[in-house]
C-alpha cells in the first residue's frame, strides 16, 4: 500500500483525530495544510479502482475515481479549508476535530468503489456531524444532537439493511447505478433520503444544524446532504420518484423558512430548498439534467457556507440569533454584509453568480424534457428562492429596523473565509468554464444568452417587488414551525406516556389486588392462629380433661369395631 | 421643517425617507426597463405560456405572493410560541 493507495479521507479523519493533541500554531498550521493536502491528493486520484480490498468474500473498493467522484471530493476539500479557516478562533477543539472526521468520511464516502465502504464511511459521517453539533455545548444543542443521532442512526440501520438484501441478491458489492426495484434498493434508496432531508424526515435538518456554534453550523451546511446528492447521483439517476420528492423539498424549504424567526434556521430550511433542486435534477435522469444537480451541489456547498459564515459571524458577535432582535447591522458589518449579499445573490441564481450557472442546467433540462408541470414549478421556485433567503435573509439581519446593536467586524480569519468564498461565488458565476470542466458529462450549455439574463433579471426583481409590497405579511413573530418532528417530538412522547402510564396503572392495580390477597390471608391467619385465635388461645387444664376422656373414648370405641 | 432635517442629518444616509424614496422610484424604474426589454429581446419558449408578454415578471411576482399568502395561511395552523418544546 502506497501513498496513493491511501484515502484522503482517512487522512482527514486522522488529522482531525490529532487536533487535540497539538495547540497554538502547529494546530493552526494542521487545519489550513490538512485541507490543501487533501485537496491536491484528490485531484490526482486517476479514474477507475485505486485500492481493492476483501472483505467477507465481497471485493471492496475503498478508493476508486472518476469526474463525479472528484467533483465532490474537491469541492469537500475546499469547504474543509474554508471551514477550518473560519474556525481558527474556535476555541473548542473537539468541535473542529470531529468537523475533520466528518469532512474527511463525507470524503471517504464520494470516493468509494463500494457500497460496503459508502457505509462504514456514511456511518462515521453520522457520529462525526453529531458531535459538532453537540460541541456547541448548550443544553438546547445537546438535546437536538441526540434527535439528529437517533434519525442517522435509523437512516443508517435501514441503509444497512438494502445494502445487505442488495449484495446478497446480486452477490456484489459494487457501487453503481440502481433502480428501485428490488426491496434491497429500495431501502439503500430510502436510507439516502434520510440524509439528504427529504420528507418525512426532514425536520432533523433545520432542528440540529441552527443549534451548532457560529462555527460548526458552517460546516453542518456542507457535506451530509450533499454527500447524499453524490450517492443518488452514483445510484439512483433517472429514478422518476426522486423528480416528485425533490419539488416537494424545494416548496417545504421555502414556506417553512418565510415562516422562520431564526436567521440560521432561515438558511436551514434553505439547504432542504436547494438540496429539493438537485434531487429533481437527478429525477430527470438527462446529462444536462446530472451535470446540473453535480454542478449546483458544488455551488451550493460555496454559497450556502458562506451565507451561514455570514450569520454565524452575526451571532459571534452579538450573541443573537433572531430576526426580531437583529436589523440595522449593515451599520458596523459592512462587509459581513456585502459577503452574506453576495451568498444570497448566489443562492438566488442572480446573473454573474455561481447559482446562475448551475440551477440553469436543471432548470434547461426539465424545458427539454417537456416536463411542463416540473418546469413551471421550477421556475416560480426560483422565484421563491429570492423571496425567502435571497432577500429575506439580508433584509432582517443587516437592514429593517435600527435594532441599536452596533457590533464591530469579525475577527480576521473570519472575515478572510468570507472575502475568499464569495470571491469563489462571483469568480464561478462570471467564468463558469472551470467548473464546468470537471463536470460528469461534457458541456454543452452557455448560460449567458441576453434572454436568458433577462428572464432571470425579470423573475428575482419581480420576486423582490413581491416581497416588499407583502412586506406586513412577513413580520417576524416569536414562533417556530411544527413540522413532521412533532410526530416524534410530542406525538411520541404523548404515546409512550400514555403506555407508561398504562403499564404503571396495572402494575399499581396487580399490586394492590395480590396486597390485599396476603392481608386477607394474614389477617385469616391472626385470627385463627394469633394471640385471641381459637387455635392460639390459652386453655386451663381442667377444661382439657373432658376433651382428653372424651377422645380416649372415642378411640377405645374405634377399637372395639 | 429644520427639526426633520436635523434628524435626518443623524441617520444613516441609507435609511434617510428621501434616499428610501429615491430607491423604490429607481427599483420600480428598472423593473419598468426590464419589462419593456422583452421587446428587444427575443427568448426561445418552450411551452406557449411562457412565451406572453413579461412573462417571467408577471410569473415571477404571482407565485412569490401566492407562495408568501400560502405561507401565512400554513402559518395558522404551524406556528406555535419559540418555547413550544422546552417544557
Amino acid at each position: 500500500m502506497t501513498i496513493d493507495t491511501i484515502p484522503p479521507g482517512i487522512i482527514l479523519i486522522a488529522v482531525g483525530l490529532l487536533l487535540p493533541l497539538v495547540s497554538g500554531v502547529v494546530r493552526g498550521a494542521l487545519v489550513l495544510l490538512a485541507p490543501l493536502t487533501v485537496l491536491a491528493m484528490v485531484w490526482a486520484v486517476p479514474d477507475g479502482p485505486v485500492l481493492t480490498l476483501s472483505f467477507l468474500g465481497l471485493d471492496i473498493t475503498p478508493l476508486q475515481g472518476d469526474n463525479l467522484s472528484r467533483l465532490f471530493a474537491i469541492i469537500f476539500s475546499i469547504m474543509a479549508f474554508g471551514g477550518g479557516l473560519y474556525a481558527l478562533n474556535q476555541s473548542r477543539v473537539v468541535e473542529l476535530s470531529a468537523a475533520f472526521v466528518y469532512a474527511g468520511s463525507a470524503i471517504g464516502v464520494v470516493l468509494a468503489g463500494d457500497l460496503i465502504t459508502v457505509l462504514i464511511f456514511w456511518e462515521v459521517m453520522a457520529v462525526g456531524s453529531t458531535v459538532v453539533v453537540w460541541a456547541a455545548g448548550t443544553e438546547l444543542a445537546s438535546k437536538s444532537a441526540q434527535r439528529y443521532l437517533m434519525v442517522h442512526l435509523l437512516g443508517g440501520v435501514v441503509l444497512m439493511a438494502g445494502v445487505i438484501f442488495h449484495v446478497s441478491e446480486t452477490g456484489t458489492a459494487a457501487f453503481v447505478a440502481m433502480q428501485p426495484d428490488s426491496l434491497g434498493t429500495w431501502l439503500i434508496l430510502v436510507g439516502f433520503l434520510v440524509n439528504a432531508g427529504a420528507p418525512p424526515l426532514s425536520a432533523w435538518l433545520p432542528d440540529a444544524y441552527p443549534e451548532g456554534s457560529y462555527s460548526g453550523t458552517v460546516f453542518l451546511s456542507a457535506f451530509t446532504t450533499k454527500a447524499a446528492v453524490y450517492v443518488l447521483l452514483r445510484g439512483f439517476p433517472g429514478a422518476e420518484i426522486l423528480i416528485f420528492v425533490g419539488l416537494y423539498m424545494v416548496f417545504y424549504g421555502i414556506i417553512y423558512a418565510l415562516l422562520e424567526n431564526d436567521m440560521r434556521r432561515i438558511l436551514a430550511y434553505s439547504i432542504v430548498n436547494q438540496v429539493g433542486f438537485m434531487v429533481t435534477g437527478i429525477g430527470i435522469g438527462t446529462e444536462m439534467a446530472l451535470n446540473g444537480a453535480a454542478a449546483h451541489a458544488f455551488a451550493h456547498i460555496i454559497y450556502k457556507a458562506l451565507l451561514l459564515m455570514s450569520a454565524g459571524a452575526v451571532l459571534y458577535m452579538t450573541g443573537k440569533r433572531k430576526c426580531t432582535d437583529l436589523g440595522g447591522l449593515f451599520r458596523t458589518m459592512p462587509l459581513t454584509m456585502i459577503c452574506g449579499v453576495i451568498g444570497a445573490l448566489a443562492i438566488s441564481a442572480f446573473p454573474w453568480t455561481s447559482g446562475f450557472v448551475t440551477k440553469s442546467m436543471i432548470n434547461q433540462a426539465a424545458a427539454d424534457q417537456h416536463l411542463v408541470w416540473a418546469w413551471f414549478l421550477l421556475v416560480a421556485a426560483s422565484a421563491g428562492v429570492f423571496l425567502h433567503a435571497g432577500i429575506k435573509f439580508p433584509w432582517f439581519v443587516f437592514f429593517q429596523k435600527d435594532s441599536g446593536l452596533r457590533p464591530p467586524e469579525p475577527p480576521w480569519n473570519m472575515r478572510a473565509a468570507m472575502i475568499l468564498f464569495a470571491a469563489i461565488c462571483i469568480g464561478l458565476g462570471v467564468y463558469p468554464a472551470p467548473l464546468y470542466a470537471i463536470l460528469p458529462y461534457p458541456v454543452d450549455y452557455a448560460p449567458y444568452t441576453a434572454a436568458h439574463v433577462l428572464n432571470m433579471l425579470q423573475l428575482l426583481l419581480f420576486a423582490g417587488l413581491a416581497f416588499f409590497v407583502m412586506l406586513p405579511l412577513m413580520k417576524r413573530t416569536l414562533t417556530i414551525s411544527l413540522d413532521w418532528d412533532w410526530l416524534y417530538r410530542r406525538l411520541g412522547s404523548w404515546i409512550v406516556d400514555a403506555v407508561g402510564q398504562a403499564i404503571t396503572g396495572t402494575d399499581r392495580i396487580f399490586r394492590y389486588g395480590c396486597l390485599r390477597i396476603v392481608r386477607h390471608g394474614l389477617s385469616w391467619v391472626r385470627l385463627h392462629s394469633g394471640p385471641e385465635g381459637a387455635l392460639a388461645r390459652t386453655r386451663s387444664v381442667g377444661g382439657m380433661v373432658p376433651w382428653v376422656i372424651g377422645l380416649l373414648g372415642i378411640s377405645l370405641i374405634l377399637n372395639f369395631l | 421643517m429644520s427639526d426633520d432635517s436635523a434628524t435626518d442629518r443623524n441617520l444613516h444616509w441609507l435609511v434617510r425617507p428621501a434616499t428610501i424614496r429615491f430607491l423604490w422610484f429607481g427599483g420600480c424604474a428598472i423593473l419598468a426597463v426590464l419589462v419593456l426589454a422583452d421587446f428587444l429581446v427575443r427568448g426561445h419558449p418552450y411551452f406557449g405560456l411562457d412565451g406572453t408578454f413579461g412573462f417571467y415578471a408577471w410569473y415571477g411576482f404571482a407565485t412569490c405572493g401566492a407562495m408568501v399568502i400560502l405561507a401565512k395561511g400554513l402559518g395558522v395552523f404551524l406556528k406555535r410560541r419559540d418555547t413550544y418544546y422546552d417544557d
